[in-house]
């Protein structure tokens, strides 16, 4: 990945095309008690302004830990190496003020279950102007931002619901508060963490079509988190697979999926049920996912890959261009997928 | 097993612990091995105190009062010329066969209640917690004060005080632990299987909620031995020239204003020491239930 | 009616069903006594047939015990308890001379339970390693050690060897000095409980620092200090409230060890001394007391929890809170 210098040294300056949010080679390590495998080793993702980027793996890929870092959440006693740059400005070596400054303002996150986000026993209305208050906006202010926010994501009566208690609302509807809180500080890049997976089938489209659609009314980047891939392909511009804690494959959203080069992203989509008349029944990826307490040498799915070789358990892929994506994979290039 | 082999099925839902149960008492670190040898000495001392004790732990010499440490007298002697450490020896005796027993009594009448109020439900519930209740409203403290003015200082109202004070918490406690074990599957299983319930609640309820109720008992160990050492400072509880701990400050009260401080505060050296012990043991036990629970 | 009132009311109910059921067996408590109360009326003096039918007849004894008891009990609610025996003055002067000594000691006592137990919890919750150890292990032995046991260490360290305090026993003059006489009496009635409260109080606080909505709001650019008085103290508060409060009655009962200790003349010592004496009157009448404050107690933590929990006012019924 090439590194814009220029970028890094104006600091704040965010031109039209400069990425949002870069992630460069980040390594994230436990201590050895805790982990026999970095949680994310040599990760790297750009985000556009505009753009909806997806990251996609099953649990404990290491997908939620890679987006919380954007925010500079880091596990308890994690070490780190490479860098986040949201804007241009790593958060990983931010001072404490400057990281709250950025929070409030750069990035923001709408995390999975809303029930969990928000302090039960506040009002609404303290959830929404909070961050705002944070970074000295007057009370009033942050106020008539809230309504016009809620408004926005279309939650009726918005200066009633200000005052009304999370237990009031459905998931749904708080999950919607969520989204205007995220969007308070007017960021550039918005990380959603499977925002839909804790809520009811019927609202799920809702939720993502506010989404959507304000990040494209407003040009916000969108970072988008899921193990579900028929939402990826239908909302992102690109996607990454994670597996172990590393990026297998990325590419443009259509490439990717209508012809992966790494056997564990054709492994998800065979294991995804289709409706479509004549579809393949959908095929389990065999064996389970690593677990942070192993670290197989060489590529980490060989032990459930059936293209496996000898050499897939020895060798690490590198991460190299095939076609308009990336892949890790030796056999990347050998059209063994079907 | 000597009886019929519970159902596979229930089997397989959820393990029983077994034997497993005995490994709570080990593997606990360094801390919890201590506190468990303390407590173990601290038996073999009250069990031996006649062979241990060096004098008479009642005999008088006004002659040798306040004596200091060293000499003939390891930790020295009290006003009346006792020897301290014979005085302690013995007061290990009343200090742990009290708090036996009421953690005896309360351990029984409280797991009894507590299972009847948390598997029976209903008016059995109703009824005990209610009664649980009322219990708590009056301070073990307080109940023994109002025993002892009826029936007089000594043993018994302490201890039949705080039996009855420290019941609820028991049952409390076990009441929980049973309406939780008995929503669970394996009950269920058991049930559909057509075990009584006095079967199961006998052969599978108690021993799930033994070594929750083992790891509270072993923290009323200690606060049965605070509280009744409380009433004997007092003077409501044993009476001299019996040696106990809670007595034996209260003599020592006067010496610490004559500037000897070992009378008082040995004893409460041990009390603490034996109470702490205790509750390191009791959170030790709760420790690894939970980490079992996980 | 909405749910939280009838559960109030249901709780005030079940209090006052406690109070009534416990003054019972404390009136029921001399009846029950070994031994005719005439005897502990008449302290053992020699007494005429006449006398006795006189003492009889002056203190109800002939009645059925349900008479007797819905007469004690509507004295009692009338502020009259009767006469001491050992001290031939009414109980409630009797106890109102001493009420103030006692109110002080639990006060002061109160004051650093609450200061002192839930600054040591928040500190070691927000100081994990060190700090967080250290007061593990304090707390632990502050829990272990019962109040006796503290005062005997407090005065012979700060009254005998360093002088700073006044021992046992003595007549302060004004507040100051009354506040200077109190401070042992009032750490070593402390100790135990600020134990318990600071234990109490670490768990809660780190329950809630592990919960999303505090990352949420880290993840918001709140201020680390906002976040934990906000969202980790604000929320945490409930067990603390609910611990605290009911910590008040074993307070007041404790007073009972102190005050002998340090020759405090309150409600305590009283008591104590009430029942060497068999001055059964007072002794029924402390007892009444504090089960009162308890009860007190108890609907106050209750009537907070809603208040500090919003989420409890859509229950229609409840474990309760003590």
């Amino acid at each position: 990945m090439t590194t814009d210098r220029s970028t890094l040294a104006a600091g704040h300056g965010r031109t039209a095309d400069a990425p949002v949010l870069e992630i460069d080679r980040l390594t994230l390590r436990l201590p050895d008690d805790r982990a026999a495998r970095p949680l994310l080793d040599g990760v790297s993702l750009t985000v556009a302004p505009g753009e909806t980027v997806g990251l996609v793996g099953e649990s404990g890929s290491g997908k939620s830990v890679a987006c919380r870092s954007v925010l500079g959440l880091l596990p308890a006693r994690a070490r780190t190496s490479g860098q986040v740059r949201v804007a241009g400005r790593d958060v990983l070596t931010m001072g404490r003020a400057d990281l709250a400054a950025t929070r409030a303002g750069e990035v923001a996150m709408v995390f999975q279950d809303p029930r969990a986000s928000v302090n039960p026993l506040r009002r609404v209305g303290d959830f929404l102007t909070e961050g705002l208050r944070a970074t000295g906006v007057p009370a009033a202010r942050a106020t008539a931002r809230a309504v016009e926010l809620l408004g926005a994501v279309g939650i009726r009566d918005p200066r009633g619901a200000l005052r009304r208690r999370p237990h009031e609302f459905s998931g749904g509807m708080l999950q919607r508060v969520v989204i205007a809180a995220a969007l308070a500080g007017d960021p550039a890049l918005v990380v959603a963490d499977e925002p839909t997976t804790a809520l009811d089938v019927t609202t799920q489209a809702e939720i993502i079509a506010i989404l959507t659609r304000l990040q494209a009314e407003r040009g916000t980047g969108l970072l988008f988190v899921t193990h579900d891939l028929e939402l990826a392909a239908a909302i992102c511009d690109r996607v990454y697979v994670m597996y172990a804690g590393r990026i297998v494959e990325t590419g443009p959203t259509t490439g990717l999926f209508d012809r992966p080069r790494h056997p564990y992203t054709a492994g998800l989509l065979s294991c995804t049920p289709r409706l479509d008349p004549g579809a393949p029944a959908p095929r389990p990826i065999a064996g389970r996912p690593v677990s942070v307490a192993e670290a197989p040498p060489g590529c980490a799915f060989a032990a459930r890959c059936p293209y496996a070789q000898p050499r897939c358990t020895q060798e690490v892929p590198a991460l190299t261009a095939h076609g308009a994506g990336l892949a890790a994979c030796h056999r990347a290039d050998e059209g063994i997928l079907p | 097993m000597t009886l019929t082999a519970p159902p596979a099925a229930a089997t397989a839902l959820r393990r029983r612990p077994g034997l497993r149960r005995l490994r709570l008492l080990g593997g606990q670190g360094p801390l919890f091995t201590a506190a468990l040898l303390l407590l173990a000495a601290l038996v073999l001392v009250a069990a031996l105190a006649p062979l241990l004790a060096p004098y008479d732990p009642e005999a008088m010499d006004l002659t040798a009062s306040l004596v200091g440490t060293g000499g003939d007298h390891l930790l020295g002697t009290d006003q009346s010329g006792r020897d301290i450490l014979s005085r302690l020896l013995y007061g290990a005796r009343t200090g742990l066969l009290g708090p036996l027993l009421v953690v005896a009594v309360s351990t029984v009448l409280g797991t009894g209640l507590g299972v009847l109020a948390g598997w029976r439900g209903g008016w059995a519930d109703a009824v005990l917690s209610r009664s649980m209740d009322l219990v708590f409203a009056v301070p073990g403290l307080l109940l023994a004060i109002m025993l002892v003015a009826v029936a007089g200082s000594g043993m018994t109202a302490p201890v039949v005080a705080m039996a009855v004070a420290y019941t609820p918490y028991v049952g409390r406690l076990v009441r929980g632990v049973a309406r939780q074990e008995k929503a669970r599957p394996y009950i269920e299983s058991y049930r559909v299987q057509g075990w009584s319930g006095r079967t199961i609640c006998l052969r599978h309820l108690l021993p799930n909620i033994a070594p929750t109720v083992l790891a509270q008992s072993a923290m009323n160990f200690g606060y049965a031995l605070m509280d009744l050492a409380a009433l004997s400072f007092l003077g409501f509880g044993v009476q001299p020239p019996t040696a106990d701990w809670g007595a034996m400050i209260n003599e020592g009260q006067s010496a610490i204003q004559q500037g000897a401080m070992l009378p008082a505060l040995a004893p409460s050296f041990c009390i603490v020491l034996a109470v702490v012990a205790f509750g390191i043991v009791g959170e030790g036990i709760a420790d690894r239930i939970a980490k079992r629970e996980r | 009616m909405n749910g939280i009132t009838r559960y109030l009311l249901g709780r005030l109910a079940g209090l006052l069903g406690v109070l009534l059921v416990t003054s019972f067996v404390v009136f029921a408590t001399v009846h029950l006594a070994p031994g005719n109360p005439v005897t502990f009326l008449l302290h053992g003096r020699p007494a005429t047939p006449e006398t006795v039918a006189a003492l009889r007849a002056e203190h109800h004894l002939d009645d059925p015990v349900a008479v007797q008891y819905a007469g004690w009990l509507g004295d009692a609610l009338r502020g009259d308890f009767g006469r001491s025996t050992q001290y031939h003055q009414d109980v409630a002067t009797l106890l109102g001379t001493r009420l103030g000594g006692t109110f002080l000691l639990v006060g002061y006592s109160a004051l650093l339970v609450a200061v002192g137990g839930v600054g040591l919890g928040v500190l070691a919750a927000l100081r994990p390693g060190l700090v967080d150890r250290l007061v593990l292990i304090g707390t632990g032995i502050a829990t272990a050690t019962p109040s006796f046991v503290s005062a005997i260490a407090l005065v012979s360290l700060f009254s005998v060897n360093l002088g700073w305090f006044p021992g046992p026993g003595g007549t302060p003059e004004g507040l100051a000095d009354r506040l200077h006489h109190l401070t042992l009496p009032a750490v070593a009635l402390a100790t135990t409980f600020a134990g318990l409260l600071a234990r109490v109080t670490r768990s809660a606080m780190l329950d809630e620092l592990g919960r999303e909505h505090v990352d949420v709001a880290r993840a918001r650019g709140v201020a680390g200090r906002t976040v934990v008085r906000r969202h980790v103290l604000r929320n945490g508060l409930g067990p603390v409230v609910t611990v605290g409060g009911t910590m008040l009655a074993g307070l007041l009962v404790t007073t009972s060890i102190v005050e002998t200790a340090f020759d405090v003349p309150g409600l305590g010592s009283l008591l104590v001394q009430s029942v060497t004496a068999k001055d059964f009157a007072v002794v029924q009448a402390v007892t009444l007391l504090s089960v009162a404050v308890f009860v007190l107690v108890n609907l106050a933590v209750d009537l907070l929890a809603p208040l500090i929990d919003p989420r409890l006012s859509l229950l229609t019924h409840g474990e309760g809170t003590s």
